[in-house]
């Protein structure tokens, strides 16, 4: 369902070259792939440039969506076909309510597709039951969009957001930084509930430790604006054992050491 | 609950949905201003000989007076002498009924959304609607007779009601308050009025829609509200006008009185015509709008929504005499393209322990550019007095401007005046985190300026909220990309 070849993408407006230098990346419905790679490796360019960030540019390769160029499509777009990104900094929204909020997307999202929109009796019913799935308290849905949250109710928001929106293809952009053990279990048992045989799903993160929870069918190891190395899932315990040095001088493979310096 | 998704839907492509004129017969003053006219407007009404003489003095003042250039907008030299002060659709007797009105009228008012009727949607609201210069129709006006309030045009009130008009006209803006204070004084035409009696608790909403449609004219309501001890009333104004090459002028006068334990609720939701993008037409708001809260324990609290006019130059304000009486302003004030606004309100402390609340919310786009001006006083007498003011701006571009400009005044040093003051500018990080959830970037916009202004939103009247939020949305269509 996705397909990425080639991919290179630079900063607009920095003169650091660039940060994704030739990435390919296939996803298949049902599958769920993890991205793993240390700071500064393109973890998070990819992610945005999925979703239609401005600010970067792709000065080479292409992306597919069930064949479509994702690369043409604006944000909005991309959410109506079916892509969703996990924010790793979910933004704030003072004086929108959460739950507001969430049906004005679904609602936006179920128009772009030419399907009927959710009344609001009908939405409050769906809104509970995903809730209750992803162990949001209620009153968190008529608090403001994250303000106030912890960084626990930020992350756990946003996999609400994922269940409600019900996308064919959801990206979850280091959804465990910052997380306690139990916040990261709870957001991974709602990944893991979502999980279907018609989805995709790509966890990018730094550590393994997420992979223990949500137990991926593939792993690529993203060093340098390249993957480098592709396995099954345990290739993520390996990292882990290793870290990114050993395996990149494996690799023989020229990291610059700053890049790998916050290695677990 | 509709959403802001399905009114920027709604009116995609529409950029001023009520610019439309009614051809109409009408009837006109001759272009001027001069004892005439004032003489003429006033027959027209069949006043009576003091209120005659009580224009022609304000005339007399106003000639002394100057156009005053202290505010930011640029106005430049209105000639007050190429506008005709009086245009009324023509009829040949007044309609005794609802079901007598001009059916063009009836049209118009059906076009604007509000229906001249006591029933369906506006079922918990009567309307008073002026249109031009006169008003045409009052629903509910019997209903509420029943309870002792009186609820119809100044012009009416005049006739039915003068020991109470000529006792409160002028007692809180007096006819030589200021230039366009004056000018209305001496050629106002319509406009409502509401009078509550003792303990009574107005129980619908009450509401005026002031409607500009003949060209060449200005608008000079006059709106007197007296709530009289421990009584309660909640009063909205909306406006709009044609879309027009020329500027017009609305100058209005609102009096309120509340006595004492009485409290009155007065909310504005202003659409007039904005002009064009580069500022061609569009309506200049110059209103002086007062509230006097001469009793104890007594209320009045404003709240605005201006999203219209070319420029919108007033200050709502309340004048706190009883002891322990309260003070409010919420604003929100919306600019886009070529749009100018100084806005605010005055609080003054005068009795003991009388408190005041200021929240202003002000959001330019385009390269429209928005003052807030408020002054607090506390005068020497006015032991404990409180206030506390917040006032946000929110940028959307980079080529609007926000101004704040605070006046406090302390004479009593029991006074407590707290200033709270933000700008901010629409973040890009929370246009793409709508987007990336599926929403359009400017239904984003109209999001996140909703939040932004919700505080003030949530002061509205139910009834009025949801128009009031689309109003928003659809006052930034094009102020981003």
């Amino acid at each position: 369902m996705l397909k990425i070849e080639n991919l290179h993408a630079r900063i607009e407006d920095i003169d650091e070259g660039e940060i994704l230098k030739g990435l390919d990346l296939e996803v298949q419905p049902g599958e769920v792939h993890a991205v793993m790679g240390p700071n500064g490796s393109g973890k998070s360019t990819l992610a945005y440039i999925l979703a239609g960030r401005d600010g970067y540019e792709v000065t080479e390769g292409s992306v597919r969506f069930e064949g479509e160029d994702v690369l043409e499509m604006e944000p909005e777009e991309r959410a109506a076909a079916g892509l969703f990104l996990a924010f790793q900094y979910p933004i704030e929204i003072p004086g929108v309510a959460n739950m507001y909020f969430l049906r004005t997307a679904l609602n936006a999202v179920l128009r772009a597709r030419g399907e009927p929109e959710i009344d609001a009796a009908g939405f409050m019913r769906r809104l509970r039951e995903q809730a209750e799935i992803v162990g949001i308290r209620s009153d968190l849905l008529k608090r403001d969009v994250n303000a106030g949250f912890s960084g626990g109710e930020k992350k756990r928001n946003e996999i609400l957001q994922m269940a409600v929106l019900q996308p064919k293809l959801a990206v979850l952009d280091e959804t465990d930084s910052g997380l306690d053990i139990d916040a990261l279990r709870t957001v991974a048992d709602g990944v893991n509930r979502l999980r279907s045989p018609e989805r995709g799903i790509v966890v990018i993160t730094h550590y393994q430790r997420l992979l223990e929870y949500i137990v991926p069918d593939h792993v690529h190891v993203l060093v340098g604006g390249r993957i480098v190395r592709s396995g099954d899932k345990t290739l993520a315990q390996e990292l882990e054992s290793k870290g990114y040095s050993e395996l990149m001088a494996e690799l023989g493979i020229a990291v610059p050491a700053d890049a790998l310096e916050a290695t677990a | 609950m509709a959403t802001a998704l399905e009114t920027v839907q709604e009116y995609t492509g529409h950029e001023y949905k009520y610019g439309f004129y009614t051809d109409i017969e009408a009837e006109y003053a001759p272009k001027g201003l001069n004892d005439e006219i004032i003489r003429f407007i006033s027959a027209k009404k069949s006043e009576p000989e003091w209120l005659t003489e009580w224009r022609l003095e304000a005339y007399r003042r106003f000639q002394d007076m100057e156009q005053p250039d202290w505010q930011k907008p640029n106005v430049g030299w209105i000639d007050l002498q190429d506008i005709s002060y009086y245009a009324a659709p023509k009829q040949d007797e007044a309609p005794q009924s609802l079901d007598d009105i001009d059916p063009e009228i009836r049209r118009t008012y059906e076009k604007l959304g509000i229906p001249i009727e006591e029933q369906k949607m506006l079922a918990g609201v009567a309307v008073d609607y002026v249109f031009d210069s006169v008003s045409v129709a009052t629903t509910f006006k019997e209903k509420l007779k029943e309870l002792g309030i009186i609820f119809c045009s100044i012009s009416e009130a005049v006739q039915e009601h003068p020991e109470l008009v000529r006792k409160y006209l002028g007692s809180v803006v007096p006819q030589g308050d200021n230039y366009f204070a004056a000018l209305n004084s001496a050629v106002f035409t319509d406009g409502s009025f509401v009078y509550v009696p003792k303990g009574v608790r107005c129980p619908m909403e009450l509401s005026t829609y002031f409607r500009i449609n003949a060209a060449g004219t200005g608008q000079f309501e006059r709106t007197l509200i007296v709530a009289d001890e421990g009584s309660y009333v909640s009063y909205l104004e909306g406006c709009t006008a044609p879309q027009r090459d020329e500027h017009q002028l609305h100058a209005a006068v609102v009096e309120l009185i509340a006595l004492d334990d009485a409290e009155i609720k007065y909310s504005t939701v202003q659409n007039w015509y904005p002009g064009g993008h580069d500022g061609q037409g569009g309506v200049y708001n110059f209103v002086t709008k007062r509230g006097l809260c001469r009793g104890k324990r007594s209320k009045i609290s404003w709240t605005q929504v201006e999203t219209g006019s070319a420029i919108t130059w007033k200050y709502p304000s309340c004048v706190l005499q009883g002891d322990d009486s309260m003070g409010e302003f919420y604003s929100v004030a919306v600019t886009n393209h070529a749009q100018q606004a100084d806005t605010g309100t005055k609080m003054i402390h005068i009795g003991k322990n009388t408190r005041s609340r200021i929240v202003s919310k002000g959001i330019s786009a385009g390269h429209a550019d928005q003052t807030y001006r408020g002054l607090v006083r506390v005068l020497k007498g006015a032991e404990n007095a409180r206030n506390h003011t917040q006032c946000d701006s929110m940028l959307i571009g980079d080529r609007c401007g926000a101004h704040t400009v605070p006046y406090i005044e302390t004479k009593n040093p029991t006074a407590k005046v707290e200033h709270e003051a933000t700008t901010s500018k629409i973040s890009d990080d929370q246009l793409f985190y709508c987007r990336a959830r599926g929403i359009s970037e400017e239904d984003a916009v109209a999001l996140v300026v909703n939040g932004f202004a919700r505080e003030v939103m949530d002061e509205l009247p139910m009834e009025f909220a949801v128009e009031a939020k689309k109003l928003l949305a659809i006052s930034l269509e094009g102020s981003v990309g």
